[in-house]
């Protein structure tokens, strides 16, 4: 097999990658903001399933809660899995990350001081208002870096998906290596892996630009 | 015209009774100074009055419209909330931290208010901001943030966001306190000078002559009680309470 053909036949794979990627950080960071919500009510029995929530999914691993995500609904149920693999990818990637996603917001809403929300009080403004206005574009600048950490790790995370056989780029490359006992595909994954991060950190790092023009 | 009228003011936190029983008046045109030791219930008293504390019981009456009432049991009921909204735009409030908005602009941090919550013309609101800030020597600083100015320009910013807003009555809370010695001086000439414009306002200091120099009455809390108040010249000078004269001795 050359090199170009291998390249090929792994560029479907790492569109779905892309895939995963996209739509997990597409579901998971609105997620992320309802549990985070959930987490800082007032509600005590709220409050307590979002802190069990946060705790299981980051206390036990993505691979695990993968199998769950994709076997749970045939053994509960005995329902037909066959076409929910990828479903079942981006859901278990989703809950995994709404979960670290959540505790970064939370941090960044906890560090903004009181007097931010009694200054817009007094000035009359909504509780939505205040939040929308005066929190959040603070948070956003705030919590920047953690979320950077975060999206980039869930760029490597995304071949844990090989997990439940979704043909990603992992997956289609450790078939290629061991079927032509060749290295290649490994090296391809990993030029791919670090470029992917590094578009990533380059984007992360022009948000970060544009916020800066305050401390 | 009365502005302000607090009857019988009690707020507790947890066992701690902060407030015992303040009563006071605010006519149009009256500056008000607020003396006392720290904890002594100060910045709580400003904190009910401009509803970012409840009371526990009392009166909260802004020109005659009642923002909580006695039920004659000790309880303070608060109006609706449609109803405070509207209370809330008799008052502003200046901070000891200032509490801009720091992703604002100075300009911004002025206009937002009136325009979202006032929902006044854009334009006007602009013309009249940049008419404060003229006025507390800003005019330059309107584009910056509020991280690239000094304390005491921030502070006057801050006032500018609150008279933005057209108050009837302003409080300020230990607006010097968080400035270094040689900035407070810009901050007092600014409060003298709304004073000279007869801005009604409720100033809580530690700035002995200055509340003796502007106020028309000055008030000193100790312990959650108003222990004495009346003539500036006589509280400060010639104080006939012991707790008065002990806490004067300190300046
Ligand atoms: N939110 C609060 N919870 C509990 N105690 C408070 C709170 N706010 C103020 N206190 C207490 O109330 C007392 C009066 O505080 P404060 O009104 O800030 O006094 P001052 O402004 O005169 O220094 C202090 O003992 C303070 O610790
Ligand atoms: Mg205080």
């Amino acid at each position: 097999m050359t090199f170009a053909t291998m390249l090929e036949q792994m560029s479907t794979g790492m569109l779905r990658t892309v895939g995963i990627f996209v739509l997990t950080l597409i579901f998971s960071m609105p997620l992320g903001m309802l549990v985070a919500f959930a987490r800082m009510s007032k509600n005590r029995i709220i409050k307590n399933i979002a802190r069990i929530y946060i705790s299981v999914l980051r206390g036990t691993p993505l691979m695990l809660q993968l199998l769950v995500v994709y076997f749970a609904p045939f053994y509960i149920w005995g329902a037909n899995i066959g076409g929910y693999r990828f479903a079942a990818v981006i859901i278990g990637f989703a809950l995994n990350y709404a979960a670290y996603f959540a505790e970064i917001y939370r941090g960044g809403i906890e560090s903004i001081p009181k007097g931010q929300y009694e200054a817009a009080a007094v000035l009359g403004y909504t509780k939505s208002q205040t939040f929308m206005r005066i929190v959040l574009p603070q948070v956003a600048k705030n919590i920047m870096p953690a979320v950077t950490n975060e999206v980039i790790t869930l760029v490597k995370d995304t071949s844990l998906a090989f997990t439940l056989a979704y043909q990603e780029v992992f997956t289609i490359g450790k078939q290629i290596a061991a079927a032509q006992t060749s290295f290649m595909p490994f090296v391809i994954a990993g030029v791919f892996y670090y470029i992917a991060n590094a578009v990533v950190a380059f984007v992360m790092e022009i948000f970060e630009k544009k916020m800066n023009y305050y401390r | 015209m009365k502005i302000l009228e607090i009857n019988n003011c009690k707020k507790q936190f947890g066992d701690l009774e902060v407030l015992k029983d303040i009563s006071l008046s605010v006519e149009q045109g009256q500056v008000i100074s607020i003396i006392g030791p720290s904890g002594s219930g100060k910045s709580t008293l400003l904190r009910c009055a401009t509803l970012l504390e409840t009371m526990d019981g009392g009166d909260l009456i802004y020109l005659g419209q009642y923002a909580a009432k006695d039920d004659g049991n000790g309880t303070a009921v608060y109006a609706s909330d449609q109803e405070l909204k509207q209370i809330r735009m008799n008052f502003g409030l200046v901070f000891q931290n200032f509490n801009l908005f720091p992703h604002y602009s100075v300009l911004k941090n002025i206009m937002e208010a009136p325009v979202l919550v006032q929902k006044r013309d854009k334009a006007e609101v602009k013309a009249e901001a940049m008419e404060l800030l003229r006025k507390m020597g800003l005019e330059d600083k309107a584009d910056a943030y509020p991280y690239q100015l000094s304390g005491g320009q921030q502070q006057r910013v801050s006032i500018a966001r609150a008279l933005a807003m057209k108050p009837n009555i302003l409080f300020f809370d230990e607006p010097t306190s968080a400035l270094d010695p040689e900035l407070t001086g810009e901050i007092l000439k600014v409060i003298r000078d709304l004073a000279a414009e007869k801005m009604t306002m409720v100033i809580v200091t530690h700035e002995m002559a200055f509340a003796r120099d502007v106020s028309d009455h000055i008030i000193f809390m100790d312990g959650g009680v108003i222990v004495e108040q009346g003539d500036p010249q006589q509280i400060i000078n010639d104080p006939k309470e012991e707790r008065t004269k002990a806490f004067l001795s300190r300046f």
